[in-house]
């Protein structure tokens, strides 16, 4: 397969076989030679073969091998004849992001970190397997389903402001909890209010860099700021959800006679009974998580207020923005000149709406939305804004993060001999962490650079930047 | 040998061998008690018997590994061995031997959060039986 590269930024996947339209790339000539040797733009392919897809297929810079979809795609399927697949948004289900911003600077917690580190880690439940302080009866998780984070800040964790900065309000309304599994109902009673293992992070970080000053003020930011970014999503209730739809829909995509590449691509139309069972479950998936991030960010609240014995409002924790980053979404796109309603997967990309879009919230509809990218935990972490090249090219997306470049044993070989928190610790980075290997296979060295995979969105006009975080506390599972 | 460990960039897996689909099914749940957790760490204390359903060798495999996964991650059990006592390509039947989960006690080494169907394989070669399952993990 031939990629043709269209300019600085975008290679062209060209349509052959089975494509119904072209695949198209945005990265760099550096990072495309792993996208060329990982060959996840073969997946690029796979996916611009299903019904109903507008355009391209798409896939952003930190593009990287998944299932099914590749990780950092994005695709956009025709509402009424197009399909949606589990495969298209992940296990876990709104795994996203949330950043809140504080009245704090550096100097005020610089000798206070270790504290700070050590009671995040132990007053927020983190880890393989971990669950959490909250116990959910059976109507109570039902409700969780429905209502997302709303749910959450009705029960005091958090404020109602944090709601109106929360993509969609922290809730999708087409949630139909009945439809979910015994199975995702049984795990997602014990697991709210926990961070999970792998990639899942809690940091405390510093506004490093401002790009745009006026920008970064209404986003409530400003350079040296002490700030809490949250990596979570919806933990096995979301895995599960996933699961059974896969399970349903391999069989139901050998009915329709669709022809597939990977299994993994699983389909059903979307207004199909299966297609429409999976968007409701999903739902159910996507409010747990908005759920679980507004308690965790509830929780990482107060180990702060205790650790650095300070009042809230000294404190002045305000949520930026939430983000989610595996997802799929009935919205409107103008697609050659007509308003369209599509369904758009986001599988490791994040939404990238532009000024003025009713979606953004009216705090920030000057600016565009808010997107957080979060980097590895030992380099930097970004926030952008939404632009209209991005309604235009990408319907409405960007990247997520940085995205892997060493396999877990890869890694955990790259580290043999070197004491990973000690090399952090150096550069004024506390680390603590649940898990054995969580360290070792979460070290920089396995990421992309997260500057690289930026610049390309920003260079491109698909996002801008707006500021750059510095960790300074990390908080593994 | 009975099974290694399949690692690439994104991809976390198992490559298992077996004589026979009754050896390579057993081999597979295994595999994943062994990524899963310390095994040394784990007694067999108590058993459950599982049945398993599939449209092919692939489709069985899935839903076995699925089922003994859930087991941990559902159930919060850690296996220790299966024993299958009947076998053919669309059908299981199987004990399953684990101890409940102790924190204090048990070490546990990844978080597979699913079993996936990708580049899934199960066939027989020239000197038995293996399969290829990739997890999310």
């Amino acid at each position: 397969m031939n990629l043709k590269q269209l300019d600085k930024y975008r290679w062209e996947v060209p349509k052959s076989g089975r494509m119904r339209v072209p695949g198209l790339i945005y990265s760099d000539s550096s990072m495309m030679k792993a996208v060329q040797k990982e060959e996840a733009f073969k997946q690029v392919a796979n996916v611009a073969t299903l019904p109903g897809i507008f355009k391209e297929s798409l896939a952003m810079p930190d593009i990287h091998w998944g299932y099914g979809f590749p990780i950092g795609g994005v695709a956009a399927f025709d509402w009424d004849k197009g399909i949606i697949s589990p495969g298209g948004v992940g296990y876990d289900v709104n795994c996203g992001v949330r950043l809140a911003g504080t009245s704090l600077i550096e100097t005020d917690i610089h000798n206070k970190l270790e504290e700070l580190a050590n009671a995040l880690h132990q007053g927020v439940p983190c880890g393989v397997g971990s669950t959490g302080a909250i116990k959910l009866s059976k109507k109570d998780e039902k409700k969780v389903l429905e209502q997302g984070s709303q749910w959450a800040v009705k029960q005091g964790y958090g404020r109602s402001r944090d709601i109106e900065h929360t993509e969609d309000r922290g809730c999708m309304h087409n949630a139909d909890p009945d439809a979910v599994s015994k199975r995702a109902l049984e795990r997602g009673r014990k697991q709210l209010g926990t961070l999970g293992g792998g990639n899942h992070f809690l940091e405390i970080g510093v506004v490093d860099k401002v790009y745009d000053e006026g920008t970064a003020a209404i986003f409530g930011l400003f350079k040296g700021q002490v700030t809490l970014m949250i990596h979570s999503g919806s933990r096995g209730l979301g895995y599960q959800v996933c699961d059974d739809s896969l399970a349903f829909m391999t069989k139901h995509v050998r009915k329709l006679g669709i022809k597939l590449p990977d299994r993994q691509l699983s389909c059903a139309f979307i207004q199909s009974k299966e297609g429409q069972q999976y968007f409701n479950t999903m739902a159910c998936a996507a409010n747990y998580a908005w759920a679980n991030r507004q308690i965790l960010m509830h929780l990482a609240e107060n180990m702060f207020l205790k650790a650095i014995n300070i009042s809230p409002k000294n404190l002045g924790m305000q949520l930026v923005y939430d983000v989610c980053h595996n997802i799929a979404k009935k919205e409107d796109h103008m697609i050659n000149g007509k308003k369209r309603t599509v369904c758009v997967h986001r599988k490791g990309a994040t939404r990238s709406f532009a000024p003025g879009h009713p979606a953004v919230c009216e705090d920030f509809r000057s600016e565009g939305q808010p997107v957080i990218i979060p980097g590895d935990m030992g380099t930097a972490s970004y926030v952008l804004a939404g632009t209209e090249t991005a309604m235009e090219k990408t319907f409405g997306s960007t990247c997520h993060g940085a995205g892997r470049v060493l396999s877990r044993k890869g890694a955990k070989k790259a580290s043999k001999g070197r004491a990973i928190h000690r090399e952090l610790a150096d550069k004024g980075i506390f680390v603590r962490w649940t898990g054995r290997a969580t360290l070792a296979e979460e070290m920089p060295d396995a990421y992309k650079n997260i500057t690289k995979v930026v610049n390309v969105v920003h260079g491109a006009g698909i996002s801008r930047k707006v500021a750059k975080l510095r960790p300074v506390v990390v908080v593994k599972g | 040998m009975k099974y290694r460990v399949i690692d690439h960039t994104a991809d976390f897996g198992i490559h298992v061998f077996g004589f026979d689909p009754k050896d390579l099914f057993e081999n597979a749940a295994h595999a994943l008690f062994d990524v899963t957790a310390e095994l040394g760490t784990v007694n067999a204390v108590d058993a459950i018997e599982l049945r398993i359903i599939g449209d092919d060798w692939q489709d069985l495999m899935i839903n076995w590994l699925r089922e003994v996964l859930f087991l941990w991650t559902g159930k919060e059990k850690l296996g220790k061995f299966t024993k299958i006592l009947s076998i053919k390509e669309t059908s299981l039947i199987s004990m399953i031997y684990y101890e409940p989960f102790f924190p204090e006690r048990h070490v546990i080494k990844n978080e597979i959060k699913a079993v996936t169907y990708h580049q899934i394989e199960v066939k027989e070669g020239r000197e038995g039986w293996e399969a290829k399952v990739i997890f999310d993990v």
